[in-house]
């Protein structure tokens, strides 16, 4: 695809501008009152896993479970990525090994449909 | 600096590795989308924060409201206003280093920086820079030479972007592990399952995140005793 130059730009400049916000903010406003106790504290605390789970459902939005391969190369993968990461408590490898398992299923495996 | 630099490189080589394979991910998928290693040294250097280089793939392949990008950055990155909080004493009196340690504070800088102690025998605001710096060090390098052998060698890359679903999945299962309570993570899950089945995979997102915070919110009587309970228990424990 073509890159356009100024939207690219303006996607880095906006996401790396709240990454560095999201940042500072705590030095910013260290003095006022609600930083350390409050719905911000909460939301902190309980907000991490539930964006995690966001997340992996966003990793995985554009599976089709009524199409084939009826989404079992991920299932397959990420049950590798889970038992690994129980077991071996290694970010690295669950993230090597269930890529790689992925990669073979879906270029090796399930290649028709 | 360089006794700084050799009392912080062995505590960084977890980061490392890890930074060096999925920088190297990120670099390839970047690739794939038409933006060579000079994108993934910029992308690395300005916005430098893992899982939301990742998301932000998708706003490079398709147009998406800056609005949007905004309000999804502020979602997945909100976690660092707490790394922040925890790191306002030890940030303090590091002068002119202050503004990159601010920058610098990735989930994985935060966890070296909250776990190690300082070695003896160096200025502890030095030693946290080095750390930082190697850190980020390693991601830039990670993601120029992904994106330059995506761009050299040609094999089937089909597949490779479950890498990011990889890396989303091992952080959930660390929270999911080391969480007192199951609620938010489950309240996650739901949310982003429903939002995604009703309203399809393309305008999911910001809802699903809406719906995240109002439960929350609403459940906070009873998902937030968990978070107290724990650490008073830590208190009496340490005490």
């Amino acid at each position: 695809m073509t890159v356009d130059l100024t939207y690219s730009i303006a996607v880095v400049l906006i996401v790396a501008a709240v990454t560095f916000l999201t940042r500072a903010a705590p030095f910013a406003l260290q003095n006022r009152a609600g930083m350390r106790n409050g719905w911000v504290t909460y939301l902190g605390k309980t907000l991490p896993p539930a964006i995690m789970a966001m997340l992996v459902v966003y990793g995985l939005k554009n599976t089709g479970i009524l199409r084939y391969p009826n989404g079992i190369p991920e299932l397959i993968a990420l049950t590798v990525v889970a038992v690994l990461h129980v077991w071996k408590k290694n970010a690295l490898i669950s993230i090597l090994s269930g890529t790689a398992v992925y990669m073979i299923l879906v270029q090796r495996v399930f290649t028709g449909g | 600096m360089a006794n700084a630099l050799k009392k912080a490189f062995p505590v960084t080589v977890p980061v490392l590795l890890g930074y060096l394979f999925v920088g190297m991910a990120f670099g390839m998928l970047l690739q794939e989308r038409g933006y060579s290693f000079i994108w993934a040294f910029f992308i690395s250097l300005t916005v430098y924060a893992g899982s939301m280089q990742f998301v932000m793939l998708s706003f490079l392949s398709y147009y998406t409201g800056l609005y949007n990008i905004a309000l999804m950055t502020l979602a997945v990155n909100f976690r660092h206003v707490f790394y922040g909080i925890s790191m306002l004493e030890k940030f303090k009196g590091s002068g002119r280093k202050k503004l990159y340690m601010i920058f610098s504070l990735t989930d994985e800088t935060y966890s070296l920086l909250c776990s190690g102690s300082v070695p003896p025998g160096v200025d502890p605001h030095l030693y946290r820079f080095c750390v930082a710096m190697l850190n980020q060090i390693y991601w830039i390098t990670g993601s120029v030479v992904g994106a330059l052998a995506g761009a050299v060698i040609s094999f089937n890359t089909q597949g490779i972007d479950f890498a990011m679903t990889a890396l989303f999945a091992t952080i959930f299962i660390d929270q999911w592990q080391s969480y007192p309570t199951h609620a938010p993570a489950l309240i996650g899950l739901s949310a982003a399952l429903l939002s995604l089945f009703v309203l399809g995979p393309d305008s999911f997102v910001i809802p699903a995140l809406l719906v995240i915070v109002c439960v929350l919110l609403i459940f906070r009587e009873r998902i937030g005793p968990a978070f107290e309970t724990r650490e008073e228990r830590g208190k009496e424990r340490d005490g």
